[in-house]
């Protein structure tokens, strides 16, 4: 192999390399799209989990939002106070208000006041069971209890009570919804945490029939709406808070439901073993 | 005889047949209440007519058809409507029921009615006197005959095929229909045969009801193009779309119906019930049913009104054995297990299996093998195993591109599995899944 053999190639493979490399500088220069570099840095601030509490769709379209003053850093449900106020300085702008949101769930038939009329058996998630069947449950409308919130949950805010009942810690509950999918029953709900007037129940039977499955179900007598009728009203078998009219609710509503099945939340559902109410002796 | 008659896959379980299949049918007393849900067969549910405190007759409407492909509810025995309200339903939830205190010295008689002759009714007569009188395919689905009757114009049909395979284990109703009512099975071909304009009809029987073969063969009326063809035992033969391919060799098109390659199928028990609503006037109200399993003490064939409660329909057969553990709607391949003994036995409901602790011995669940056994089984040529571990994931939306829809959830799939993963429950889950989401969409 001579020496002019070995140049040529160097040439001609350098040439090539030399073309495609002012190609690329070219088209570099011609068709670069300008990127505001505080996105990345708002992104590494937020928390990553892709939730999409915000509604949109995760972190880095948060923070595109965020930078193009289309959203407020306190939209974010899963940053803490402290975290707000960081985005909100680098950024210059207002922290802004969300009010905090959390899971509520609409049952609390657990197993110690929720009667089981058959046993399920088979694939361990609510969601199967609740297509056998119903579940076994004798309310059909109430919590199956194998914990397809808890898994799905990506916060760790929900842990099953010893009766089989979800219960949603309020602090890092984001009110991201993906328990609100998960329920098969469609028991979750999403509401402001300053909204305490709960019905803890979705069965639509009335009387006897109802508290005949589960001692704390709504048997739909109507008393709460007969005492608070702004703010209460009765639909289809169950009483139904106006949560427009809640400024006007106190914890007297709750005080005749005689089952208990309307309850005043501080803080978490389902803490204490939920008690029906003594009932009135005539 | 040439081709021997069968399809591809599938899977021959236990008949377990023996303990019904020569009990004569006999009718059930009335319950003292009945329940008659508004949602009884497939489509839209109907809507109710009569109000708390209504006395109604045996064979009175109450609850009208709303829409097409929806038919009206009868009362299946006279009494008083206590309420119209919400009550278990077999498929585990509340739905709203008309429940009729039937009354206790009641003769039972209905009212006296005028018969049609229904030589002299045409086509779209026929059609609305069927509609009318509630009858739904009462092979399990359920699905209003009166549609299947009044095919599209663009759809010409040449066969209606009569469906008395009776694939799944335990159930012996079309067998003794047949056995004991072949005649008027045959009248009912006659009528339909003339409400599709239909000349040629094929009955297809599996050969392990030797009897109602013959019983069959021993009636066929003369003057009509009508045979009878012996099939090779199989699961799940009943299918429709597994018995036009056994018996014609025609295969319908994935997402098609059978109406499509020019066929109709009907069940047995249908039917023989299209006679006896155009000889007697009466309405679907009651039906033949198979109660049986280890679990029920008296295992028999009865008559059985439409809505009595299955507590009442096991005492009318001696009540539960010690052991009973499960009650299932259906039988065991594809049937539902219920949740509640208020539930009210349906149009549809072919029977009702009793299985014992024995029976439903739980078993647990391996991991996938490959072995290639469900490939094997799956009548309708899917791979359950792919789809399996696509449920497992949750990734619905690729299941259906591996048409998911094609799949009757008929558990051949299941049976076979050794590692006893339960597939039919994960696809009906995707079912379910894929449902929502539409619905949502």
């Amino acid at each position: 192999m001579s020496v002019a053999t070995t140049l040529v190639s160097v040439l001609i493979l350098g040439g090539v390399g030399f073309i495609f490399a002012a190609l690329i500088s070219l088209t570099h220069r011609k068709f670069r799209v300008w990127e505001d570099p505080r996105i990345d840095a708002v992104e590494q601030l937020l928390p990553g989990s892709n939730c999409g509490a915000c509604g949109m769709p995760g972190c880095r379209g948060f923070a595109e939002a965020l930078v193009g003053g289309k959203v407020q850093p306190a939209n974010c449900t899963v940053l803490g106070p402290d975290e707000v106020v960081d985005v909100a300085d680098y950024l210059g702008v207002e922290a802004g208000e969300a009010n905090k949101r959390v899971a509520r769930l609409l049952c609390a038939g657990g197993s110690n006041v929720a009667i089981q009329q058959a046993d399920y058996v088979g694939l361990e998630t609510c969601k199967a069971a609740a297509a056998v069947a119903g579940g076994g449950k004798g309310c059909t409308w109430g919590c199956v209890g194998l914990a397809d919130c808890e898994v799905v949950c990506d916060f760790d805010a929900i842990y099953m009570n010893p009766w089989g009942l979800p219960v949603v810690i309020p602090d890092k509950c984001t009110a991201c919804g993906d328990c609100v999918e998960a329920c098969p029953k469609d028991l979750f709900v999403l509401m402001p945490v300053e909204h305490k007037l709960i019905v803890q129940c979705k069965n639509l039977l009335e009387g006897e029939e109802a508290e005949a499955w589960c001692q704390v179900a709504c048997n739909a007598c109507g008393r709460c709406a007969a005492d608070a009728p702004e703010v209460i009203q009765m639909v289809d078998g169950l009483a139904v808070v106006d949560y427009s009219k809640h400024d006007l609710a106190t914890p007297a509503a709750i005080e005749r439901c005689p089952t208990g099945a309307i309850v005043w939340v501080e803080g978490a559902q389902q803490f204490e073993r939920p008690q029906p109410m003594e009932k009135a002796v005539a | 005889m040439g081709r021997k008659l069968r399809f591809r896959h599938g899977v021959h379980p236990p008949e377990l047949k023996d303990l019904t299949a020569s009990v004569p049918i006999r009718r059930m007393p009335f319950p003292t209440e009945i329940v008659l849900p508004l949602s009884q067969h497939t489509g839209k549910p109907s809507r109710a007519i009569v109000r708390p405190g209504d006395w109604v007759e045996r064979g009175d409407k109450v609850g009208e058809a709303d829409g097409f492909i929806s038919v009206p509810v009868h009362a299946s025995a006279a009494g008083t409507v206590e309420e119209v309200g919400l009550w278990p339903h077999p498929n585990g939830f509340y739905s709203p029921a008309v429940r009729i205190a039937v009354a206790p010295f009641s003769a039972q008689v209905p009212r006296s009615r005028i018969i049609p002759d229904w030589e002299g009714l045409s086509r779209e007569q026929l059609v609305e006197a069927v509609k009318q009188a509630g009858v739904v395919g009462l092979g399990g689905a359920a699905f209003p005959t009166h549609v299947k009757l009044s095919p599209p114009k663009d759809a010409p049909i040449d066969t209606i095929l009569i469906n008395g395979a009776e694939c799944e284990p335990y159930l012996t109703t079309d067998h003794r229909t047949m056995v004991e009512y072949p005649e008027r099975m045959h009248r009912g071909l006659r009528i339909m045969m003339r409400c599709l304009g239909v000349d040629r009809a094929m009955i297809g029987i599996e050969k392990n009801k030797p009897d109602a073969i013959e019983a069959i063969r021993a009636t066929l009326p003369h003057d009509l193009d009508v045979t009878v063809h012996r099939l090779t035992v199989k699961y799940p033969q009943g299918y429709e779309k597994m018995l036009i391919k056994a018996i014609l060799g025609r295969e319908v098109p994935s997402g098609k119906l059978p109406m499509h390659v020019g066929v109709v199928v009907h069940n047995v028990a249908s039917v023989a019930t299209i006679a006896e609503v155009f000889e007697t006037g009466l309405p679907l109200i009651e039906r033949i049913m198979t109660v049986t399993g280890n679990g029920v003490r008296q295992p028999s064939n009865l008559i059985v009104p439409v809505g009595t409660k299955t507590r009442d329909l096991i005492d009318a057969c001696g009540g539960f054995s010690d052991d009973a553990r499960e009650v299932v709607f259906g039988g065991p391949m594809m049937g539902t297990a219920v949740a509640s003994l208020d539930a009210p036995v349906l149009k549809g409901t072919t029977g009702v299996v009793v299985l014992t602790d024995a029976d439903v011995k739980p078993q647990k669940s391996y991991p996938c093998i490959r072995c290639g056994h469900c490939l094997d089984s799956c009548p309708v040529f899917l791979n359950p195993q792919v789809l399996g571990q696509l449920a497992l994931s949750e990734r619905y939306d690729e299941m259906e591109a591996h048409n998911l829809a094609d799949c009757m959830l008929c558990g051949c799939c299941g049976y076979t599995c050794p590692s006893n993963i339960p597939l039919p429950q994960l696809f009906q889950l995707a079912k379910v899944a894929l449902r929502r989401q539409q619905t949502a969409a």
